[in-house]
């Protein structure tokens, strides 16, 4: 029994348990704040809003546990979705048929996976810092995105892709459906495959790993490569949701995914976290937020509380409320 | 002057420090002359570093019969105190500032402080120079102190010593990163400062050069003083029996090879790092590579495990051997373990089970491609029992382990790969004298299983001792060869040091 | 010179990137080396560059601060609110309020990141949340236009009407970030304190064992960036006469890129306000000569990131960073 829960908290992390608890002190106070909470209505909205910033979250997450940072992740989203939508119009737009459709995805993930694998090759190549290659690529892509749509909108496209955004399978989201499948592979691959090995490797000590025998090269290439193809699926998703790309579309996000894996325990000097974790931050965040909307808050209130939530959870971890006095001497 | 002689810059008796129900000291004595190069030897954990803290006033004592600082008795030294009577220590790591300047990191005290006021540069440099001035070194005061060489630094860290008016300063395994000749230099600078009256400590488990500048040493062992002894006719070997306690044996273990030839090199160069090198090393066989720190023995190994590409020709197993990178020389049966095992051996941050099967991935997939905890499992299970490596969980973090235990995980990463050629690099560099014997034992067993061994040490006796055949390797060549029984450790240290 | 060319790299580097730049762009265009370009090149740069001083002292000390720009927001919107209750005010009570606003906030990073040992990037992100969102929920969004009249009148410190009848103006806002610039400068090469941060962002175990207060070098550090994002308030509201609560979000990675650009080490102990300055403006005159070459505005960006990105696969700064294991200064 006690081997299961070794093996369990070894797959899950560590910090799966406290936040399950905190999951459920919310949903009893949102509970019983509202009535509507608890109702499918609730749930089935959440199932449409969450999927995207999970999406995002997932595609920021590989990089921050090999040390680095995804920054252009909301671009990347962007311009695959742009990608997408560029080949659907060539193919009659609202007219498109389904291998229009799945060639545009395909176009889309290319363009989002090639992106990506440019960050990383810089990053793996010249030694250049994350934050800063990345920032660069941000820059970049929200000015070509621009560029090509001189800012605006671009919209009109078959109903089949808005059934992506808004449908449902046996009463269950589709847009939900996505994710997990996403994130499934995301915790498959970061606790059993040779790449989501190397990727933590990478993360804790890259010389190290180098003189391990492993190709860190490589790896860092594929890291970024699979965070820009996540993020064409959260562009195709985006499209689907908002039935439009505009670029700076979910700009907003970009900050509280990492607000997200910070509060799933991922640790910020790279090396140490885990998937299940980090899902279960999303679902927190989420339902802070629906929560508070239905008590009558807007969403500018849910993201400060987001920010508070973060605090209050990293100064729970930290171990160091004793210090209530912040400056005192060591 | 309360009590204590004049002369005596430190007096500690019956120091007892308890963390957590453990005796870190017990009832320790210690004593440290005026101007006296003084030697503070044990193992990792047996006390030294606890005895420093107290001595700088980090740590109090639980308790303590005497405690007196340059002939002033103290009921215990407080971290003021400490500073104000010239008590100071060079931490291993310097603790210096890499993007400063030399003369701001000599003269960083002036600065220290919450009052705002301007930077006195004149002063400082002026005050810099003269700390320089004082160990007969000149250097360029403007210079970041990142560009100097570790051992430039080291002098920089002693030079700021200075500026606090230290009478007592305490260097933590000063040499540990020096090659011979800034060795010298450092131990110039000790009889220097010892001529101006000011007591030095070594403190270290590596103390061969520094044994014969010092006048007595004392050993801890367990956090018990084990007794102080004078340097004269005091030997490493001797030395290592104090720490440990118990007899290290040290018997030459060479014998003929006669394997096959496993890896051949002829007139291998990388210029600037070495020149035209023949090595032949024979399945079964261990050959010692030593030399001094800079002799090019680690570019050696770099070009031979395709870290650097060399000319020349190697051939591995008779077979032309031309490794296009570390991956590759892996894959073709060679294995490195590095002498920097703290940042390049293991991932510190990582559990046991992942360090070892590291090297190995692709020897435990299932059939889905993907990584099974069984097989894993059955790894690390499997190496513990062979190696005898004394773990807790394989999901503990390395770091928790003892660097004998450390090292034993490399060796076990690396022999994982099946290997047919194992380079160890400086094998024991941190690890305690007790546990080297086990690793050169594992690596005798190696040996005797087949395995080609190309063993580099700067220390004379572990080559010695551990090898078939000696290599001496100078100024980036292959100077002779020496059989280990038909030389002695005084023969070889000459041809080392000479 | 040679030692300082050895020594400063990364800003020499740049300096010449820029001076090629500007090279170019006087000889392709005749509008760049005008009077009227120069000035307001340097008009629009202001409040940019007084974000780049403060960030800069934060990434000395080893930290990041993400939080600046909306810090600058919430100044704006509580030293608004509190001018015009007071009755309008004037320049020494806006200064006095917008400083204090600003350096509170910044200290409540500080105090984070110093007593609960969070790393820096993580808490900043949090405050980043929590201003916005606090800001926004309170605003409702709403911006602010009937401001004290001595806040928006335009103050030009230097006027100039060229024979063809084009005015050229220097405005107040750059004299207040030169004497930023200027302040930065003293207090981090000039003073105790500001070498005690260097050194705390360089070794942060080796500043505690030297007996540098930690607690102190990273309240200086989130406090004067607080200062700069209070003064980068009050010139922005000056600039643009009005208060908008989320015009300044998202500006503060633009800011971050330049003064990496210049030099600053994320990781700490490295970086020179002469570099933060030029990666500033390596930015803003790439922005400006492309508006006088012709090309599309939505061009601007993408351009720029390209440029970024190949200067930083052209040269090969090592930027080590959050990568590196850091024990205290940025935890």
């Amino acid at each position: 029994m006690s081997a299961f829960i070794t093996r369990l908290r070894q797959n899950l992390g560590t910090e799966t348990f406290g936040l399950l608890i905190l999951l459920a002190v919310m949903v009893t106070v949102f509970s019983l704040a509202s009535p509507r909470f608890l109702t499918a209505a609730n749930f089935g909205s959440m199932g449409y809003q969450a999927p995207l910033l999970g999406l995002l979250t997932l595609a920021m997450l590989g990089p921050m546990i090999s040390g680095g940072i995804n920054l252009a992740i909301i671009f990347l989203a962007n311009i695959s979705g742009l990608t997408f939508a560029w080949v659907m119009l060539q193919f009659g737009g609202a007219e498109a048929g389904l291998p229009a459709i799945f060639m545009g995805a395909v176009a889309a993930m290319a363009v989002g996976a090639a992106a990506g694998a440019l960050e990383g090759a810089v990053i793996a190549f010249v030694g250049a810092h994350p934050i800063l290659v990345s920032l660069a690529m941000m820059i970049f892509l929200r000015g070509l995105g621009e560029f090509l749509t001189k800012g605006g909108d671009i919209s009109g496209f078959p109903d089949v892709v808005g059934a992506l955004g808004h449908g449902a399978i046996f009463g269950f989201p589709l847009p939900l459906l996505l994710f997990l499948i996403v994130a499934l592979v995301w915790h498959v691959l970061f606790s059993r495959s040779r790449h989501g090995f190397a990727t933590y490797m990478v993360g804790s000590n890259i010389r190290a790993a180098e003189y391990s025998g492993l190709p860190t090269k490589r790896t860092l290439i594929t890291i970024y490569a699979l965070s820009g193809l996540v993020c064409a699926i959260a562009g195709i998703l985006m499209l689907a949701r908002f039935n439009s790309v505009r670029v700076g579309h979910g700009e907003a996000m970009l900050l509280v995914t990492v607000l997200a894996i910070f509060l799933g325990g991922i640790d910020p000097f790279g090396g140490k976290g885990r998937v299940a974790p980090v899902i279960l931050a999303i679902l927190i965040l989420q339902i802070l937020s629906s929560g508070l909307n239905l008590i009558g808050a807007n969403q500018h209130l849910a993201t400060a509380v987001w920010g508070l939530f973060l605090i209050a959870v990293m100064i729970l971890r930290s171990g160091r409320l004793a210090a209530l006095i912040p400056f005192r001497k060591d | 002057m309360t009590s204590g002689s004049d002369s005596d810059a430190l007096r500690l008796k019956g120091i007892t420090k308890i963390f957590g129900g453990v005796k870190a000291l017990d009832a320790v004595d210690f004593d440290v002359r005026a101007g006296e190069v003084h030697c503070l030897a044990g193992e990792n954990g047996c006390g030294k570093s606890t005895l420093i803290k107290v001595v700088t006033g980090v740590y109090r004592p639980e308790s303590a019969e005497e405690i007196s600082l340059f002939g002033q008795t103290l009921s215990a030294i407080t971290p003021v105190q400490a500073r104000a009577k010239g008590v100071s220590v060079i931490w291993q790591d310097l603790a210096l500032f890499p993007n400063m300047s030399v003369a701001e990191n000599i003269a960083f005290d002036t600065l220290v402080g919450a009052r705002p006021r301007g930077v006195p540069f004149a002063k400082m440099h002026a005050a810099a120079a003269e700390a320089l001035a004082r160990l007969g070194v000149t250097l360029d005061l403007h210079a970041p102190l990142e560009t100097l060489p570790i051992a430039q630094r080291q002098v920089v860290a002693i030079a700021r010593a200075l500026m606090n008016d230290a009478r007592l300063i305490f260097m933590d395994e000063p040499t540990a990163s020096l090659t011979q000749s800034e060795t010298d230099r450092l131990l110039d600078i000790v009889r220097k400062l010892s001529a101006d009256g000011v007591a030095v400590v070594f403190v270290s488990h590596r103390l061969a050069e520094v044994l014969d500048i010092s006048s007595r040493v004392t050993v801890l062992r367990d956090g018990k003083l084990v007794g102080v002894y004078p340097t004269e006719g005091m030997t490493q070997a001797k030395l290592g029996e104090l720490m440990t306690g118990h007899l290290l044996e040290s018997t030459v273990s060479a014998r003929a090879a006669t394997g096959p030839v496993v890896f051949e090199a002829k007139g291998l160069s990388v210029p600037g790092q070495f020149e035209n090198i023949d090595l032949t090393i024979r399945a079964g066989e261990v050959v010692g590579l030593t030399g001094l720190i800079g002799a090019g023995r680690t570019e050696l190994a770099h070009a031979m495990i395709g870290m650097t590409r060399a000319q020349g020709t190697m051939t591995l197993l008779g077979k032309p051997y031309r490794p296009a990178s570390l991956r590759d020389a892996i894959a073709r049966g060679l294995a490195y373990v590095s002498e920097d095992r703290l940042s390049l051996g293991l991932l510190q941050k990582q559990s046991i089970a992942d360090n070892a099967a590291i090297s190995v991935l692709h020897k435990l997939l299932d059939r889905f491609g993907l990584i099974a905890p069984a097989k894993k499992d059955a790894l690390i299970r499997d190496w513990v029992k062979r190696l005898g490596i004394k773990i807790g969980a394989p999901e503990n973090p390395i770091a928790t382990l003892s660097g004998g235990n450390q090292q034993k995980v490399v060796l076990a990463k690396w022999l994982a790969t099946e290997p047919k050629l194992l380079i160890l690099d400086s094998p024991t560099v941190g690890v305690d004298v007790g546990a080297r014997a086990g690793i050169f034992r594992i690596v005798r067993e190696l040996a005797d299983q087949g395995l080609a061994i190309l063993l580099i040490s700067d220390e004379a006796s572990e080559v010695l001792y551990n090898s078939d055949r000696i290599l001496h390797m100078a100024g980036g060549q292959i100077r002779h060869s020496y059989d280990p029984r038909q030389t002695t450790i005084q023969a070889l240290e000459a041809a080392i040091y000479a | 010179m040679r030692n300082l060319m050895k020594n400063r790299q990364i800003e020499t580097r740049i300096f010449i990137a820029l001076a090629a730049i500007c090279i170019f762009l006087s000889l392709a265009t005749d509008t760049f080396l005008t009077l009227g370009n120069l000035t307001s090149l340097l008009n629009n740069s202001s409040v940019n560059l007084i974000w780049a001083v403060g960030l800069l002292v934060v990434l000395i000390a080893g930290g990041i601060d993400i939080s600046f720009a909306v810090a600058t927001s919430v100044v704006q919107y509580v030293a608004a609110k509190f001018l015009i209750g007071i009755g309008g005010g004037n320049w020494l009570l806006g200064f006095i309020a917008c400083g204090m606003v600003g350096i509170s906030l910044g200290l409540i990073n500080a105090a984070l990141i110093h007593g609960f040992r969070i790393i820096s990037i993580v808490v900043t992100i949090a405050t980043f949340n929590a201003f916005f969102g606090l800001l926004m929920f309170f605003t409702r969004g709403r911006s602010i236009y009937n401001l004290p009249d001595w806040w928006i009148d335009r103050i030009a410190l230097f006027e100039h009407q060229s024979a063809d009848g084009a005015w050229s103006q220097l405005m107040m806002p750059v004299a207040v970030m030169v004497v930023c610039v200027i302040a930065t400068w003293v207090l981090i090469q000039r003073t105790n304190l500001g070498r005690q941060i260097y050194a705390f962002g360089d070794n942060p175990e080796g500043a505690r064992r030297a007996g540098v207060n930690l607690a102190l070098m990273q309240a200086l550090a989130y406090g004067w960036m607080g200062l700069m994002a209070g003064i980068a308030a009050l010139m922005q509201v000056n600039i643009v006469q009005e208060v908008v609560p989320n015009a300044l979000y998202g500006r503060e990675l633009d800011v971050l890129a330049a003064v990496v650009l210049g030099g600053a080490r994320l990781g700490g102990g490295k970086g020179t306000v002469l570099g933060a300055v030029l990666g500033v403006m390596f930015v803003a005159v790439t922005q400006n000569g492309l508006n006088l070459l012709g090309i599309s505005p939505f061009a601007f960006k993408m351009i720029i990131g390209a440029a970024i990105l190949v200067a930083i696969s052209t040269s090969n700064m090592n930027l080590g960073g959050l990568v590196a294991t850091r024990k205290e200064g940025a935890k």
